[in-house]
Formats: structure tokens, sequence, C-alpha cells
């Protein structure tokens, strides 16, 4: 391997050190380790905060796994990315202020903290830190030996060589950082996602000699390359639309993303983060996938996927810059990987632990634990990355649609429909997480859509239904929580 | 009965609903043009496609046009129509 491509990912590393130190300076001083720690004192600006979200959200699909199928599949695929669009402003607006002015009413900190005060129920907190310890493992291991693979794959290191590196660079500056560390290096990963997107695009497009060159090569191998409808015409109008659900507004119901929604500063950062979004979102969407097809015609017959982005960005940019985008993959994998990292960990200390082992826990206690189960599940999934499950968009599309179908209801109607209660809440995680399972393993894509589309509608239906019929049993807490949460 | 809740609601909460409305108006327009100009412009045989700037007609405005313009009502929506409030608590901003 080539140590001009090397070179500009080793300077990536280094400053996403620094910008550990640098976050770590504010654990010290802060009065509130939790909120600090796990939510940078809720002190985001607009431009963090849409880059921590993209970033967060773009994982190593967006940049690996999703170029690849695209490569397959053709300009069908790229119709079906864009439908990621939405995530730039629909979360930001939706959970919005409310959830923003809520979450201060009651000094939450993380997802399962607003869920606690909204329903007052100890199983609904059971059932949601439990689902997000377990599914947000799952995913970040996926991430994990993503991220090994790509380095193996880059510097020909051995694949447990590979993860080491991996491993250590992210566990030190989330030990040592938390949130605010977390979310600068997400700004700074972000933004090599962006340029990085922006140069294969026009790397690629120059080197294929033009748009207009490429479109008519990839319609002379097969014109359905070109067409909405896939290679081999199997993506109906139903499905490719199904997927405004999984990756547009369900992502709603993601605690790594919904948990960003509580932590700006103030309204205005708010109104910028949904611009920047926006505009972020669509860019790496569309250039990363575009890039996927548009390399058919100059590297075809590529067996493998995964290795599409490592190979057209070697082929058609010189070494150092190809070393700057390929920077990007591993800035997407490493933003991810870090949120999902201290999100199980405040699951762990914040919503179990101080909820019902010890909650007259002190401050020194708590900031060991924190610090501790952080390392101790960095260790954790590093372990279990070095055999790594086949699967690994498997896995991580498992997670995404479990979360999505056990969380988005509890939190959007909890937050706009006063009559939803604990009860419905509890039948809507149940439902959610278990025919979204059901259906993942006896009726995969049922009538046409993604399999996540059922367990969603499904898990409405049991949210409202259960409020309903259970209205006179919570009527007396229900009228504690309006008026903690709804009164002036 | 529901009045009477209301009134003593936390003023806010008006501006943050409208607003969550306006994030939905957003994607149902996000979705209506990404699939008219999808399926309107491109289910016809690709020998019978027409193009700008080098892509087929459908890809351009429902992948990049309708990106962009998305963008724009996104610009406008946050310009003019959402408010922006406090967030703190006032006993809070007190402290």
């Amino acid at each position: 391997m080539n140590g001009e491509v090397i070179i500009p990912l080793f300077l990536f590393l280094i400053v996403i050190f620094f910008i550990g130190f640098y976050a770590s300076k504010f654990l010290k001083t802060t009065a509130d380790f939790l909120q600090e720690y796990f939510l940078g004192s809720r002190q985001l600006g607009g431009f963090i905060l849409a880059m921590t979200m993209v970033a967060t959200y773009g994982s190593a699909s967006s940049f690996v796994g999703g170029p690849g199928v695209a490569y397959t599949v053709g300009l069908g695929w790229v119709l079906l990315s864009m439908t990621q669009l939405a995530t730039g402003y629909f979360v930001l607006s939706v959970l919005g202020k409310k959830f923003a002015i809520m979450a201060r009413k009651i000094r939450a900190v993380t997802l399962v903290d607003f869920l606690k005060e909204r329903y007052r129920s100890k199983w609904v907190v059971i059932l949601s830190s439990a689902s997000i310890i377990i599914f947000l493992f799952s995913a970040m291991a996926a991430q994990w030996v993503g991220g090994a693979r790509l380095i193996q794959s880059l510097t020909g290191l051995s694949y447990t060589a590979a993860l080491f590196i991996f491993a250590v660079s992210v566990l030190i500056y989330v030990i040592i950082g938390g949130f605010r560390a977390v979310a600068i290096t997400d700004t700074v990963q972000g933004v090599v996602m962006f340029l990085g997107t922006m140069i294969i695009l026009i790397g690629t497009i120059i080197a294929g000699g033009g748009v207009g060159n490429i479109i008519s090569d990839l319609a002379a191998e097969n014109p359905d390359f070109i067409s909405p409808y896939g290679a081999d015409r199997s993506l109906t109008p139903l499905y490719v639309s199904s997927f405004w659900i999984l990756v547009g507004v369900g992502v709603v119901g993601l605690p790594q993303v919904a948990v960003r929604a509580m932590s700006y500063k103030s309204s205005r950062g708010m109104h910028r983060a949904l611009i920047i979004g926006t505009a972020v979102v669509g860019v790496i969407m569309l250039g990363m996938h575009l890039t996927g097809v548009f390399a058919r015609p100059i590297l075809p017959g590529i067996e493998v996927g995964d290795t599409v982005m490592p190979r057209i960005a070697m082929e058609v940019l010189p070494a150092w810059l190809a070393g700057i985008v390929l920077a990007a993959p591993m800035a997407a994998i490493m933003s991810t990987v870090d949120s999902l990292l201290l999100l199980v960990s405040s699951a762990i200390v914040k919503d179990v632990y101080l909820n019902y082992v010890k909650p007259e826990a002190n401050d020194r206690t708590v900031k060991q634990l924190s610090i501790g189960v952080t390392a101790v599940i960095g260790l954790l999934v590093f372990v279990m990355a070095i055999q790594p499950p086949e699967l690994l968009i498997w896995l991580n599309l498992f997670a995404f649609g479990g979360l999505e179908a056990a969380f988005i209801w509890p939190v959007i109607m909890g937050l706009y429909w006063k009559k939803g209660n604990a009860s419905g809440a509890m039948a809507s995680i149940v439902t959610g997480v278990i025919s979204y399972i059901l259906f993942h393993s006896f009726m995969p894509e049922a009538f046409g859509m993604h399999t996540v589309v059922l367990p969603v509608v499904l898990s409405l239906c049991a949210y409202i239904l259960v409020s309903l019929v259970t209205v006179k049993r919570h009527a007396e807490i229900q009228a504690r929580v309006f008026q903690k949460l709804w009164s002036a | 009965m529901n009045r009477k809740k209301n009134r003593g609601e936390d003023p806010r909460y008006k501006i943050a609903n409208r607003e969550a409305i306006i994030g939905v108006g957003l994607v149902v327009i996000n979705f209506i043009l990404w699939y008219g100009f999808a399926y309107g412009l491109g289910s016809g045989p690709v020998e019978e496609y027409e193009y700008v700037f080098g892509l087929p007609a459908w890809f351009f405005y429902s992948c990049i046009v309708v990106t962009v313009v998305i963008f724009i009502l996104v610009v406008l929506a946050v310009v003019f129509l959402f408010k922006e409030v406090p967030l703190e608590d006032e006993e809070e901003e007190a402290r």
C-alpha cells in the first residue's frame, strides 16, 4: 500500500486525538458531570449540531456499502438513497423545540430520561434501556468490523491490528472527552465526509469523460442502469417509497439521533442546523451513491461491492487526494461508533444504575463509573469484533429498524398526544420490537415494502388503542405529568 | 374541558407544534415531488428518455432539482416561519 494514501489518514487520527484532550478540559471544570459527559451541557451551536447529526447518522453504509450497491443496481439506488434527505430537516423540526424545552424542564440527559418522566413507569424505562443496550451494542459491533476492514484494506495490516488501531483511536477520545469530544470530532469528521464526497464525485466524472459519456456507457451495458427500477428491474416504486419510513422519517426513533435534539444551546442554533444539515445530507447522499454508479464504466467487473469505493478513489485520484477521500468513510464509521458507545454507556450508568441500583451515588462514583463503563463496553466490543459476524449490513439494519419500531411512537406521541400513557408506550415498544423480529425472520419485505413498515404501523396502532383503553387507570398520573411537562 | 387544560399550557408549545407540522409538510412535499418526477418521467422505455446535462431527465429532476428545491424551502421556512424562543425555563435562567 502506498504511503501517500496513509499519511492523510494518520494526520486525521492525530487531529481527532487533540480534540479529545481539548474536550476533556471541560470535564474537569464542570459543575454537573453527567450533563457534560453525556450531553455536552447542552451547549451545541448550529454548525456542530448539524454536523454531529449528519455524521452520527451517516455510517459505513453511506460510504462503503451504499455506493457498492449503487454500483450493481444503477441510478435506481441513488433515487432510493435520496429518501434520506428528510433526515436533514425532519428530525429537528418534528422533535424540535418541544423536545428541547421538555428535556430542560426535567433536566433529561438521555432519551430514556424523557420517557421516564413522560410515562412514569418502571417498565417503560427498563424495556427502553434494554432495547438500547442490546440493539446499539450489535450495531456498534458491526460498525467496528467495518472500520477495521477499511483500515485493513487501506494499510495492508492484519485484521486484528487494524481493529486495534481503530479501537484505540475511538476509545481514547470518547472516554476522556465525553459528548463534547464526540460532537466536535463529529464536526471534523462531517467536514471530511463532505469534502471527500465532492472530491471523489468530481474525480470520477472527469475520469469517466463527463456525465453524458458515463451515462451512455452505462445504458450501453444495461439500459436499466439508468432507469429508476434498477439493473434487474426489481426496485418497485412501492419498495423504494417504503425507504421513506426506514431512512427518512423513522430516524426520529433512533436514540443516538434523538438525543442530539436535546443538546443544542438555543433556537437560533437549531434553525441554522436545519439549513446546514439539509445541505450536507443532500450533498453526501447524492454524491456518494452517484459515485458508486459512475464508477462502473471506469472500473467494470468489481465483484465485492464494499471494495468499489476504495478502488475508485485510488484509480481516479492522485494518492494523497485518495487518502483524504478514504478518510471520509473512516470518519463516517468513527462518528457513528463514538455516539453509540457513549449512548450505551449512558443507558447503563444513567438509566439503569442511577435509576434502580444506586440513586444516591455521589459525584465521584458517578464520574468513575461513567468513564469505567464506557471503557469496559469499548473493550467488550473490541473482543466481539475480533471474530467478526459475517453479515455486517444485516446486523446493522436489524438494529436500526428494531429501534425505530420501538421508539418512534413513544417519543413522537409522547410529545404531541396528551392521551398517550405508559401502557400505550409499553405496548408500542413490545409490539414494535417483537413484530420487527418476527417479520424479519418469517415474512421479510411483506407486501413488497421494506420490513420496517408494518412493525411501525402496528406499534402505532398498539400505542393508540392501549392508551385509549387504559385512560381511566392512568388518569391521576397523567394529570401530574401534564403539570410537570406542559404547564408554563 | 380541553380549553380549560390549554389555559395553563406553556405558550412556547404552540410555536413548537406549528413547526412540527411544517416539518411534516416539508416531508410530504419532498415525497410527492421526488415520486412524481422519478416515476412520472422515468417509467417509459429507456430509449425514449430525455436528458438534461447528460443525466436522464427523471433523475435530474427527482434527485437533483428536488433536493435543491427542498433546501430552498427549508431555508424559507426557517427564515419566515420558525420563531426564536428561549429554551430555558425562567427560574433556571434566574439562577
